[in-house]
C-alpha cells in the first residue's frame, strides 16, 4: 500500500493498514504535530488534511489514507524551513499560547483558505468550529487567518511569496 | 521581533506552529513502558483488598503497583497531607486510583487495568456540602474529625449597626457549578531512571518544584535525586498542580521499580474523572444600602464544596473572603467562609481562584441594590467603588499604587457606549422574539499569593564568551508566554538585542524554587527576579570595563547592544570578551521577594496583598425569547496590567480569560449521578468554540506599579473573573430575570439539567 504524506511516497505493508493512524503518524513517522487529546474526534487537536480537507486522525486507520494526498503540520513550511505565511501570521497575531491545538488549527485554517481565499470573520469562525482552543478565545486566531488570506489569492500567489504548501 | 510591541514574539513560537515543539507525549525513550491507572467504581468505600493476579498474567504486563509498593510516603498535600498516591484505607471519590498497571504497550496496560479486582465495602456517601456539615454525616476523613476543611472570617465594624443605618436590606442566595479546566493536553508524565541513580521526570505540570517534592517523598529519596524537567505544556489554567504531581509520582515510582523509562499518558475520561475542578459555591449575601446609594453593611456566608481532598481549598476560599465585597468600600462586614469535604470530585486551583464565584454574586447584588435605591448601576458603583487612599474591607489602605478602578470602568463604558445601549435593553419585551441586553461587571484583585504563602523567585543570567546569554527563571511556561516575557525583560534591562537571549528551560536541579506559576504571579515575580539579576550582571560588567576605561563604574551605561562610558564605548560582546580575558565571569543570580503582607485570621484584617489590579468588562447579547438561547454579540474589557511586556500576548490573556468565563456563564458544568461524573469527554463537556464567542476588544491600561521592579502586575486571572457576572447582568437587562445560579439556563426551550449536578 502506498501513502503520500507531505509530498513523500511511503510504502506500507498491507498488514499495517489496520493500525490506528494516530499511532502510525506519531510513533512510526515521528510526525507528532497531530495531538491526541480526546480520542473521539471532539477536539480537533489531531487534524490533518486529506486531499486538502480537514480530517481527524484519531478515528482513522492507516488504510484510510491510501490513494489520498495527506498534509500534516510538518509539511506546511517550505523545504528550507521557511515558515508558511499562515504560520507566520499565527506568530505575528499572537494566535499561539500553549500551542497544543495550533497544528490542527493551522491546518483547518489552511483548508479553508485553499477553498475560500476571501473568507469573512464569520466564515473563519465557522470553519474552525471543530477545533477547540482553551487558551486564546480564538480572537487572534481569526485575526491570523484573516491576515494570511491575501497569500492565498491568485494575484498574490502569482506575484510573490512561497506557494502555499498542500499543493505539493 | 519587537520590544516595542507591534507584533507578538515568542521564543517557542516557530516550534509550535511547525509541529516541532515536543510535549511530553511526543518525547521518545528507548525501552519505554506504558502505565494505566486503575479506578474502582465506588464513590465512598472501605478498601478491603486488591487482587492483581489476573491482571498480572495479561499480555505484556510488567508490574502492577499499589499503595503497598510505595517506599516513601503514600500521602501528600500542599496544606493537609490527605491525598494518596494510591488509595490505601478508603476510596473517597470516584476518581481515586487504587493501582497502576505497567506494561510493554499502552493498549496492554489499559486492557490489564480492567482485570484488577477491587474488594471494598461501600459506605454512605456525602455529596452535598450542607449535609456534610450536619452532625452524623458520613466522614470523608475520619481522622480529620469532621468534614469541615477550613474556615475564614472577616469581622469589620459592627454589621448590626451597619444594617440599622441602611434604608434597604437585600438578601439573595446564589449557587455556582463545578467546572473543569479542560486543558487541551491531558495529564501525562514520563519517568526515566538515569545511570547516576537520579530519576528524571518529564510531564505536564505547572509547578515542577512541588512535583519534585511529591515525587521525592513518594520514592523516599532526597530532593537532589529527582530532577523534574520543564516540558512544553498544553494548557494548565491552575489545573496541573496536585493531580499532575501525583501522576508524575506514580510514574516515577514505576520507573524506579522497573528500572526502565515509563510513560503514563492520560485518556480524557481519566483526566476528567480524576483531576480537580473549580469549587462549586453556595453564597448567602445580605447587603444594606441607604437611599443615597451608599453600601452600609455586608453579611455573607460562603460554602465551598472542596470534594474528597483538601488540595488548596483553604487558599481558594481565602481569596473569596478577602474579595467578598468586590471593589467597593463597605464599612461593616461580617463574612463566614467554610470549605467542606464531600465525596464529590476534588476542587482545587483554577484560574480566578475563588473570585469568579464571588464576582457572580457581588456584581449582581450591586445592581439589585442600585435599582432598589433608584440609581443607575453606574452611579451606584461610582458612589461606592474604591479610589486612591480607600480602605479595603480587610483594613488595607490602597495608597502604594495607582488605584485605577474608575479608569477601567470609564474606559469600558465609553468604548462600548454603555449608557446609550442600556437604554435600549428589552427588559423582557420584544417584537422580534430576540431580547437585547448589555451588562458589565468590575473587580479588583490582590496580586500574587498574598498572605497565602512565601512569595519569592530567582533568575540566573549566564553570559557566554561570545556575548550570547543564557537565561533561567524559576517560573514555568504554562503556554502563556512566560519565557518570552522573561526574555524581553532581560533584553530590555540589559540594553542588549533580544537575539542574544536564549531562554534555557529550567529544571528543578538548576534553579531555585520560584514558587508555583499560579496567582497570575509569573510576570511580576519572575520579571522582578530577572530585573534584579540584570542589575547584578551590569554591576559586574561595569566594574570590568570601568577598570579599563579608568572611569567610575556608576557612569557605565548599557544601550542598544553597546556598553557606554563617559568617554568610551564598546560593543556588548567585546565587554564580555574582555571579562573572560581577565578571568571574570559575567554570571548573575537575582532574587525578588514580594513586599511584606499581613493577616490576622481571627478578625480577617490585614494588608492582604502587596498590590492590586483593576478590571472591568462589558458584554452585549441577545436572548431568544422562545428557546432561551443566549448569543453573545460583543465584549469589551479593560484591565490595568501595570505594564504590558509583550502586547499581543497580553491581548491573548484578555481573550482567553473572557472565553473561559463565557463557558462558565453559559455552557460548562460537570454533571454527575450519585457522585460519578457523567460528562467525561469534550463532546459532552462543552467548552466554547470559535462560533460561540463574539468579537472582543482588549483595552490595555498601564499604570506601572512601584512595588514591581518591571512595573508589570497581573493579568491571567483578572480577565477570567468578570464576564460571567457581566453576562448575568446583560441577561437581566434583556429578560428582566435575575440569575442566581450558573451556568445560566433560560426558558422552556433551554436544556433541562438531564442529571443531578455535581454538589447542587
Amino acid at each position: 500500500m502506498k501513502l503520500s504524506i507531505n509530498g513523500r511516497e511511503i510504502e506500507v505493508a498491507p498488514a499495517a493498514g489496520e493500525r490506528r493512524l494516530i499511532e502510525f503518524l506519531r510513533d512510526d513517522l515521528d510526525l507528532t504535530g497531530a495531538k491526541n487529546a480526546c480520542d473521539i474526534g471532539a477536539c480537533g487537536a489531531c487534524t490533518i488534511l486529506v486531499d486538502e480537507a480537514p480530517a481527524k486522525v484519531c478515528a482513522k486507520r492507516v488504510k484510510d489514507l491510501a490513494g489520498h494526498r495527506v498534509l500534516t503540520i510538518e509539511g506546511l513550511a517550505g523545504p528550507d524551513g521557511a515558515l508558511h505565511p499562515l504560520q507566520q501570521a499565527f506568530l505575528d497575531c499572537g494566535a499561539v499560547q500553549c500551542g497544543f491545538c495550533t497544528p490542527g488549527m493551522i491546518l483547518a485554517a489552511h483548508a479553508l483558505l485553499l477553498r475560500e481565499p476571501c473568507p469573512t470573520r464569520e466564515e473563519i469562525r465557522h470553519a474552525l468550529r471543530g477545533n477547540l482552543c482553551r487558551c486564546t478565545g480564538y480572537q487572534q486566531i481569526v485575526d491570523a487567518v484573516e491576515a494570511a488570506a491575501v497569500h492565498y489569492r491568485p494575484a498574490a500567489a502569482a506575484a510573490a511569496a512561497p506557494e502555499p504548501a498542500g499543493t505539493l | 521581533m519587537n520590544a516595542a510591541g507591534s507584533k507578538a514574539w515568542r521564543n517557542d513560537g516557530a516550534a509550535k506552529v511547525t509541529g516541532r515543539a515536543k510535549y511530553t507525549d511526543d518525547l521518545k525513550f528507548p525501552r519505554l513502558l506504558h502505565a494505566a491507572p486503575v479506578y474502582a467504581d465506588f464513590v465512598h468505600a472501605r478498601l478491603l483488598g486488591i487482587s492483581t493476579a489476573e491482571a498480572g498474567r495479561a499480555p505484556g504486563v510488567v508490574r502492577i503497583l499499589t499503595a503497598a509498593d510505595v517506599p516513601g510516603s503514600n500521602r501528600f498535600g500542599q496544606i493537609i497531607r490527605d491525598f494518596r498516591i494510591f488509595a490505601d484505607d478508603k476510596i473517597r471519590f470516584h476518581g481515586d486510583v487504587v493501582a497502576l498497571v505497567v506494561a510493554e504497550t499502552r493498549d496492554q496496560a489499559i486492557f490489564a487495568s480492567a482485570l484488577v479486582r477491587v474488594e471494598a465495602e461501600a459506605l454512605p456517601a456525602v455529596l452535598d456540602p450542607e449535609e456534610a456539615l450536619r452532625p452524623g454525616a458520613p466522614l470523608v476523613h475520619e481522622s480529620h474529625g469532621s468534614n469541615l476543611v477550613n474556615t475564614h472570617r472577616i469581622r469589620r465594624g459592627d454589621v448590626a449597626e451597619g444594617f440599622r443605618q441602611a434604608d434597604f436590606v437585600l438578601e439573595e442566595q446564589f449557587r455556582t457549578q463545578c467546572v473543569e479546566h479542560a486543558y487541551l493536553e491531558p495529564e501525562v508524565a514520563v519517568g526515566v531512571p538515569r545511570p547516576d541513580g537520579v530519576i528524571e521526570v518529564y510531564g505536564s505540570m505547572q509547578h515542577p518544584f512541588s512535583t519534585r517534592r511529591f515525587v521525592a517523598a513518594c520514592l523516599g529519596r532526597p530532593l537532589a535525586d529527582v530532577e523534574v524537567v520543564g516540558t512544553p505544556m498544553g494548557g494548565g489554567f491552575g489545573g496541573k498542580d496536585d493531580t499532575a504531581a501525583i501522576v508524575c509520582a506514580r510514574t516515577a515510582l514505576a520507573a524506579q521499580l522497573t528500572g526502565r523509562p515509563v510513560k503514563t499518558m492520560y485518556r480524557r475520561d481519566w483526566s476528567i474523572r480524576e483531576s480537580y475542578k473549580r469549587h462549586p459555591y453556595r453564597v448567602t449575601y445580605k447587603l444594606g444600602v441607604t437611599r443615597e446609594g451608599r453600601i452600609t453593611a455586608v453579611q455573607c456566608r460562603i460554602l465551598a464544596d472542596g470534594g474528597a481532598y483538601c488540595s488548596v481549598t483553604p487558599w481558594v476560599t481565602w481569596r473569596s473572603t478577602v474579595q467578598c465585597c468586590g471593589p467597593y468600600v463597605v464599612p461593616h462586614v461580617h463574612c463566614d467562609t467554610q470549605g467542606v469535604y464531600t465525596n464529590n470530585a476534588v476542587a482545587g486551583a483554577m484560574r480566578g481562584f475563588g473570585s469568579p464565584q464571588m464576582n457572580f454574586v457581588v456584581e449582581q447584588m450591586v445592581e439589585i441594590a442600585a435599582e432598589r435605591a433608584g440609581l443607575s448601576g453606574t452611579e451606584f458603583r461610582r458612589r461606592n467603588l474604591v479610589r486612591q487612599g480607600s480602605v479595603t474591607i480587610t483594613g488595607q489602605k490602597l495608597d502604594n499604587h495607582k488605584v485605577a478602578m474608575e479608569e477601567v470602568f470609564e474606559a469600558v463604558r465609553t468604548r462600548i457606549g454603555y449608557e446609550d445601549k442600556l437604554a435600549r435593553c428589552s427588559h423582557g419585551r420584544s417584537d422580534t422574539g430576540l431580547l437585547y441586553g448589555i451588562g458589565l461587571a468590575m473587580s479588583y484583585r490582590g496580586v500574587s499569593l498574598g498572605a497565602e504563602g512565601v512569595d519569592a523567585c530567582a533568575a540566573i543570567l549566564n553570559v557566554q564568551p561570545d556575548g550570547s546569554i543564557l537565561l533561567e527563571v524559576g517560573v514555568h511556561e504554562n503556554g502563556q508566554g512566560a519565557e518570552a516575557a522573561m526574555s524581553l525583560l532581560a533584553a530590555r534591562e540589559l540594553g542588549v538585542a533580544l537575539g542574544r537571549i536564549r531562554y534555557r528551560r529550567a529544571s528543578t536541579s538548576t534553579v531555585p524554587d520560584g514558587g508555583t506559576t499560579v496567582a497570575s504571579r509569573g510576570t511580576i515575580m519572575g520579571g522582578g527576579a530577572v530585573t534584579v539579576a540584570a542589575h547584578e550582571l551590569k554591576l559586574r560588567i561595569a566594574a570590568a570595563v570601568a577598570a579599563r576605561w579608568r572611569c567610575p563604574p556608576a557612569e557605565v551605561r548599557f544601550e542598544d547592544d553597546w556598553v557606554l562610558g563617559p568617554a568610551d564605548r564598546m560593543p556588548f560582546a567585546d565587554a564580555i570578551a574582555l571579562m573572560y580575558r581577565t578571568q571574570q565571569f559575567p554570571y548573575a543570580f537575582g532574587v525578588f521577594q514580594a513586599p511584606p503582607v499581613s493577616w490576622d485570621e481571627r478578625t480577617g484584617q490585614g494588608d492582604a496583598y502587596f498590590t492590586w489590579v483593576y478590571g472591568c468588562q462589558a458584554v452585549e447579547l441577545t436572548v431568544d425569547a422562545r428557546t432561551g438561547k443566549v448569543t453573545l454579540l460583543n465584549a469589551v474589557a479593560a484591565h490595568d496590567v501595570g505594564r504590558a511586556v509583550n502586547r499581543e500576548m497580553v491581548r491573548g490573556q484578555f481573550f482567553g480569560g473572557m472565553a473561559m468565563a463565557a463557558g462558565y456563564a453559559l455552557h460548562e458544568e460537570i454533571l454527575s449521578r450519585d457522585g460519578r461524573i457523567t460528562n467525561t469527554n469534550l463532546n459532552t463537556y462543552r467548552i466554547p468554540r470559535a462560533t460561540d464567542l463574539p468579537e472582543m476588544t482588549a483595552l490595555i491600561i498601564e499604570n506601572p506599579d512601584p512595588q514591581s521592579p518591571t512595573g508589570a502586575k497581573a493579568l491571567g486571572e483578572p480577565t477570567n473573573e468578570l464576564l460571567a457576572p457581566a453576562i448575568a447582568n446583560a441577561v437581566y437587562q434583556a429578560t428582566g430575570r435575575r440569575q442566581h445560579s450558573l451556568p445560566i439556563r433560560l426558558g422552556a426551550g433551554s436544556r433541562e439539567a438531564p442529571e443531578e449536578t455535581c454538589a447542587r
